[in-house]
């Protein structure tokens, strides 16, 4: 009754082509981010900014990321925390650097040195595809984290391999409570994810999609595989540096390789299974799926008196048993349970 | 030159441990089109279910390995029924998301069942040298590297009679060409499936108790399906004998490179050197070394 478009006319090109066709859309959208940006600063504790939703803005980047060459590009990636490794580490290093380099431009080029690797690494892609590639990819993962370790002028020397991330100061402006760091990364993830809304139906994301559907197809339609898959990669693996870069300057305030673990680049995997593959919506859901549902069992486990070990085998068992669930009961993930929940609104209270 | 040889004679032996865990791979992989990711969960959960029912039951290593096998080959059937009957017919990477969501379950599982801590799993076979090479040529080489490497050629021995020479193996080879024809002749896909897993479950124990041996039976032997996927790469997913020589190969190199170019660069090179080697093997030949040639039709 309230979602419904009867009565909204597209009378121009422009109107047709836009991002949210449907009023109630935009209305929601705008809504969210005023919200998000105004309101929820204020009115959330440090704990939920700290603990939830700044890593689940950051993990919905990373996320946005994997899926921007996972699902629309088709190239399955178990490296997606190398990437973010190597923004992480590439960012602290020209803050450190480069005196007086601006905090952004720091994070924009920890960004383009991740793609730099990511094209680095996508390589094998041409010639290579499906698993094999999947396998391929943990060599990313694998190498990087070495090199991290091994190679102590990334790491500015420092022994332990621990070094603690720069104070964010943009323009004078130190980014130092949660609710600042918060309005920081709930602006950088807001202005990524709708460059990469429209990305994905432009030009380069409809070849990615071409790509992704079958190669062989879109290369005859003169479609050049090489340029496009290794955009993805380049363009994935940015939107993977600012996460990680993110991840380390407003999440945990170091940088060290041990958190970018294979462990992570799995988690990142699951979040786009479970929230859609495919959909940029889907990887905010996915990463709020992901960040909330361990805090949940937690809560659970912590009623029911269950020790810790048991609370987190309990944990692993039951990421697995959704992953699982939602591949054979929905394999297009929450984005698409949001989408039938939609199509239903516009019919009802009348649904023929 | 001896510790070359050592090194070399050293890296092949751990290179057939790889193998055995590569080979679960394969097994799945031909038949079902399945990238079973799970596979060194399963061989985690095998060694630990073994060393489980010997500490909480009392019982012996002899009864234990039985008991643990049957305990596969049901958890094969159980796969089969809940994980991949319904995901019938979807493409290939749902599937391999599917294992990657069963690794973690059934990681989950075993810690559950039996506990996390690190547990000794005693063989009856010692980690000694073996004497008559240590005397004639002076090289070191392991009594246990060599018996398991002997075990895992007669696994392989008994895969191979099981493919060629039985009925159920004949189904199996008609089930890897082509689901549909099989299914047209009345061979009972599911079943052949089930039987496939029970079978890479039975694989799983056997390279479980190995590395367990060796190693201690703890969380780290489920990374050792991440050494078995450069194997897989270097060998082609399709193909046993493919995935014992790259065993052999990725086992031999990896060492090599730890003893002779790991100094120089800092160490802990055998991480990543397998699949650099890997990756750029793939560069020359996509297929792996005895992969099936992929044609692509449009």
């Amino acid at each position: 009754m309230f979602y419904r478009e009867a009565g909204q006319f597209r009378t121009t090109y422009e109107a047709d082509g836009q991002l949210l066709p449907i009023r109630q859309d935009r209305i929601a959208l705008i809504a969210t981010l005023a919200i998000a940006a105004l309101a929820v600063p204020f009115l959330a504790s440090p704990y939920m900014l700290s603990a939830i939703l700044i890593p689940f803005l950051i993990f919905a980047l990373a996320a946005l990321g994997l899926n921007i060459l996972t699902g629309y590009a088709g190239q399955l990636s178990l490296g997606t925390a190398a990437f973010m490794a190597v923004g992480a580490f590439a960012s602290w290093n020209f803050v450190a650097r480069i005196p007086g380099i601006p905090m952004l431009l720091a994070f924009v080029l920890g960004g383009l040195c991740a793609a730099l690797v990511g094209i680095a690494f996508g390589l094998p892609s041409l010639r290579i595809r499906g698993f094999y590639l999947a396998a391929a990819t943990l060599a990313t993962q694998f190498f990087v984290i070495w090199c991290l370790t091994k190679i102590s002028w990334l790491t500015g020397g420092s022994a332990s391999g621990v070094i603690t991330a720069q104070r964010i100061e943009i323009m004078g402006y130190v980014f130092d409570t949660p609710q600042r760091k918060y309005v920081l990364v709930l602006l950088v993830v807001a202005l990524m994810a709708l460059l990469a809304k429209n990305l994905v139906r432009s030009n380069v994301g409809r070849s990615w999609m071409a790509v992704r559907d079958m190669d062989m197809a879109a290369e005859v339609i003169g479609i050049r595989p090489m340029r496009t898959k290794l955009l993805a990669f380049a363009v994935s693996s940015f939107y993977c540096g600012v996460a990680g870069a993110l991840y380390a300057f407003a999440y945990l305030g170091t940088v060290e390789p041990e958190a970018y673990s294979l462990d992570l680049s799995f988690r990142i995997l699951f979040m786009i299974i479970i929230g859609g593959v495919g959909s940029i919506l889907g990887s905010f859901l996915g990463a709020a799926f992901i960040v909330l549902l361990p805090v949940f069992l937690n809560i659970a486990a912590h009623g029911l008196a269950l020790p810790t070990s048991v609370a987190s085998n309990l944990e692993l068992m039951v990421f697995g048993a959704l992953i699982i669930f939602f591949l054979i009961v929905e394999p297009h993930g929450l984005a698409r349970l949001w989408q039938i929940g939609k199509e239903k609104l516009r019919l009802w209270p009348f649904p023929h | 030159m001896n510790f070359f040889f050592e090194v070399l004679i050293g890296g092949l032996l751990s290179g057939v441990m790889y193998a055995l865990v590569a080979i679960g791979f394969v097994l799945i992989y031909k038949a079902s089109g399945v990238f079973n990711f799970a596979q060194g969960a399963m061989v985690f959960f095998a060694a630990l279910t073994c060393v489980g029912l010997m500490d909480k039951f009392g019982m012996s290593l002899w009864l234990a390995i039985p008991c643990t096998a049957v305990a596969m080959i049901l958890l094969g059937i159980a796969i089969e029924r809940v994980v991949l009957r319904p995901l019938v017919n979807q493409p290939e990477i749902t599937l391999f998301m599917a294992t990657i969501g069963l690794a973690f379950f059934l990681e989950g599982l075993a810690q559950l069942l039996w506990g996390s801590q690190v547990h000794q799993l005693p063989l009856p076979i010692e980690d000694v040298p073996l004497q008559s090479l240590l005397d004639r040529f002076n090289i070191v080489v392991s009594q246990f590297d060599v018996i398991a490497a002997i075990i895992c050629g007669v696994l392989v021995a008994v895969l191979a009679l099981l493919f060629a020479k039985t009925k159920v193996g004949r189904a199996l080879r008609a089930v890897a060409d082509d689901h549909q024809a099989a299914l047209a002749v009345g061979i009972p896909l599911q079943r052949i499936w089930a039987i496939l897993w029970a079978v890479a479950g039975v694989v799983a124990l056997v390279a479980g108790l190995l590395w367990g041996a060796r190693n201690g039976v703890q969380f780290a032997l489920t990374f050792i399906a991440l050494k078995a996927l450069p194997v897989l790469i270097l060998g082609g997913f399709t193909s046993v004998p493919g995935a014992i020589v790259g065993g052999l190969i990725i086992g031999a190199s990896e060492k090599m490179a730890e003893v002779y170019i790991g100094p120089l660069v800092g160490g802990g090179i055998e991480g990543w050197f397998p699949y650099v080697l890997a990756l750029l093997f793939l560069l020359v030949r996509p297929e792996g070394l005895f992969g099936e040639k992929i044609i692509r039709r449009i």
